[in-house]
């Protein structure tokens, strides 16, 4: 399991407009890489090009390459929804399916992707409501409507129903931040626990947050708005939180704006 | 650099917190009065037709026979037959109707909620919106030119159907299309992010999420066409036996068993006028009840 991922030269477009300029970066199997920067400097549209949902949006397309262990993801022949299956993503908000029990939730890519043995797909819900460390408050309710948790609950049965399709590759967009503090910590335990089995990305708009979970920190910022979003720099997060080489790293990591 | 703050206007006196002021008293009750006056006034028609339908109607609907027997042989100056027939061919005309219209009018508000873009869509939207104008015996004669006319054939009950079909797709196209608009972009991003295909997608999370409420538009697209005249006066000749074959021969109706006995001197054909008047409010109320209730057991899950 779990992947690198090498970003070259990434332009993302939205209609005519370029929202991120010339981005390249790479992304080591088995840790976590955060994103972080001020609004709108395009941090959240990189992550969605790294599983191709950015194309989802109308008018929306992208310039350069994304490799996952060599392999373009933007190549001709590569099928969008074979990489998604293959990059996972848990999202801003928690979205479980309102029509569906938690475990049906947890369950829903593997039976739409064409399961139908129960057997294999009631281990699987266990392994990931497991894995998402929230087995243990929802083993009684699993035929409860998902919508019915708590929010933090909910995360953590998105973060399951994203595992139990077994990616290579889990991408976080600001998973934590319609959450409380406790909620964040149980999710930030999680985080620490999975990846040592997958390739983790995560979004985040909490300086703390990136310094606690990730491994690696890419800072990005834009020079004004309606300009393109630029990543500024990416190294090892001690040092991009202790010794920054860019100064507007520095003074965004410090408070000084943003 | 400790940024510039801008100084915000500060209040310039203590309000007063205790001082109920007496002009928004005044209008507030106005307004009040106003809201339960018009409500009041809406519903005293609503009152008076059940009122004069149910209290000449109803006791020739409990008479089991109603339910069971036609009007074969029957003339008007007689009492005694019953409603069968006409609430059969409204039924099986409305449910035809159904299942033609149904699958159009959601098939193409899926097109145009999940799939259109640009002119096609446009045209599509704006050809709905021509249909949902059209008046109902400007669809009857439509299919009166293509199905008579030009294709030489009967007016029976499948030619009502068709003519229906065209009244009732606008209205499963709307309101499926503002029921697919209500479902929230992240469920579909959430299942596309776990590598579900897009038609997959729309017909396992968005249309179960939206299905309660494309079932309430589908009744009310069905109760709106059960109650349609033109296409029976132009397409469906009234016939007081029962008929159960959709391609021959005349088969009744409600609406037109009620035209039958409209404007006959005899009390016998008044008071069955009435009881068909009622029984057709019963059976569009009940298939009103109905779709609520399917609409509150099925889709989101509370």
């Amino acid at each position: 399991m779990a992947q690198r991922i090498d970003v070259k030269d990434l332009n993302i477009y939205y209609g005519a407009f370029k929202a991120v300029e010339g981005v390249s970066m790479a992304i080591e199997a088995r840790s976590v890489t955060a994103f972080i920067g001020p609004s709108g400097c395009g941090k959240s549209t990189v992550l969605r090009t790294l599983n191709r949902m950015h194309e989802v949006i109308p008018g929306a397309r992208v310039e350069g390459v994304v490799e996952l262990s060599g392999r373009n993801l933007y190549s001709k022949d590569v099928d969008p929804v074979a990489v998604r299956r293959t990059v996972g993503m848990v999202f801003q908000r928690p979205n479980p399916f309102p029509t569906m029990s938690i475990a049906d939730n947890v369950a829903a890519g593997l039976r739409l992707n064409g399961e139908r043995n129960r057997k294999k797909l009631a281990e699987a819900v266990e392994k990931s409501l497991r894995g998402a460390n929230l087995w243990n408050e929802v083993k009684d309710r699993l035929d409860k409507p998902g919508a019915g948790l708590s929010g933090g609950q909910q995360q953590r049965l998105c973060i399951a129903r994203a595992i139990a399709v077994e990616p290579q590759v889990l991408l976080m967009d600001e998973p934590c931040s319609a959450l409380d503090p406790i909620s964040t910590l149980a999710i930030e335990d999680l985080i620490e626990e999975i990846k040592t089995n997958y390739t983790i990305v995560i979004v985040t708009h909490n300086m703390q947050q990136a310094a606690r979970v990730s491994d690696r920190t890419a800072f990005f910022n834009l020079a004004a708005t309606g300009k393109p979003g630029k990543l500024v720099e990416m190294g090892d997060t001690s040092k991009i939180f202790s010794n920054p080489g860019e100064k507007a790293t520095e003074d965004y990591i410090s408070g000084r704006f943003g | 650099m400790t940024a510039q703050t801008p100084t915000a206007p500060a209040p310039t006196s203590r309000p007063e917190l205790d001082v109920l002021s007496g002009s928004r008293v005044l209008r507030n009750q106005i307004v009040t009065v106003a809201v339960y006056a018009s409500f009041a006034l809406a519903m005293i028609p609503l009152i008076w037709i059940m009122w004069s339908v149910v209290s000449s109607g109803w006791h020739l609907l409990a008479d089991a026979g109603w339910w069971t027997h036609s009007q074969r042989n029957i003339t008007t100056d007689k009492v005694g037959g019953g409603a069968y027939h006409a609430v059969f061919g409204t039924l099986v005309q409305a449910l035809v109707c159904a299942v033609i219209a149904v699958p159009l009018g959601v098939f193409t508000a899926v097109y145009l909620v999940e799939y259109g873009r640009g002119r096609l869509a446009r045209l599509v939207s704006f050809m709905v919106d021509i249909l949902t104008g059209i008046p109902s015996i400007v669809a009857a004669l439509f299919i009166y030119a293509l199905w008579v006319t030009t294709f030489g054939l009967q007016r029976v009950a499948i030619a009502v159907s068709l003519s229906l079909v065209l009244l009732m797709v606008p209205v499963v196209v709307r309101s499926t299309e503002e029921m697919l608009k209500l479902v929230p972009n992240e469920l579909r991003e959430a299942s596309y992010a776990l590598g579900v295909p897009k038609w997959k997608t729309i017909a396992s999370i968005v249309l179960p999420t939206a299905i309660g409420g494309i079932i309430t538009g589908i009744m009310l697209g069905l109760a709106r066409v059960m109650g349609e005249t033109a296409p029976l006066l132009i397409l469906g000749p009234y016939a007081a036996g029962i008929n159960t074959d959709l391609f021959n021969g005349p088969m009744a109706a409600l609406p037109t068993l009620i035209r039958d006995n409209f404007g006959q001197p005899d009390a016998a054909a008044v008071e069955r006028m009435w009881a068909s008047a009622l029984t057709l409010i019963l059976i569009v109320l009940l298939l009103n009840v109905t779709g609520r209730f399917v609409a509150r057991f099925s889709g989101v899950r509370k």
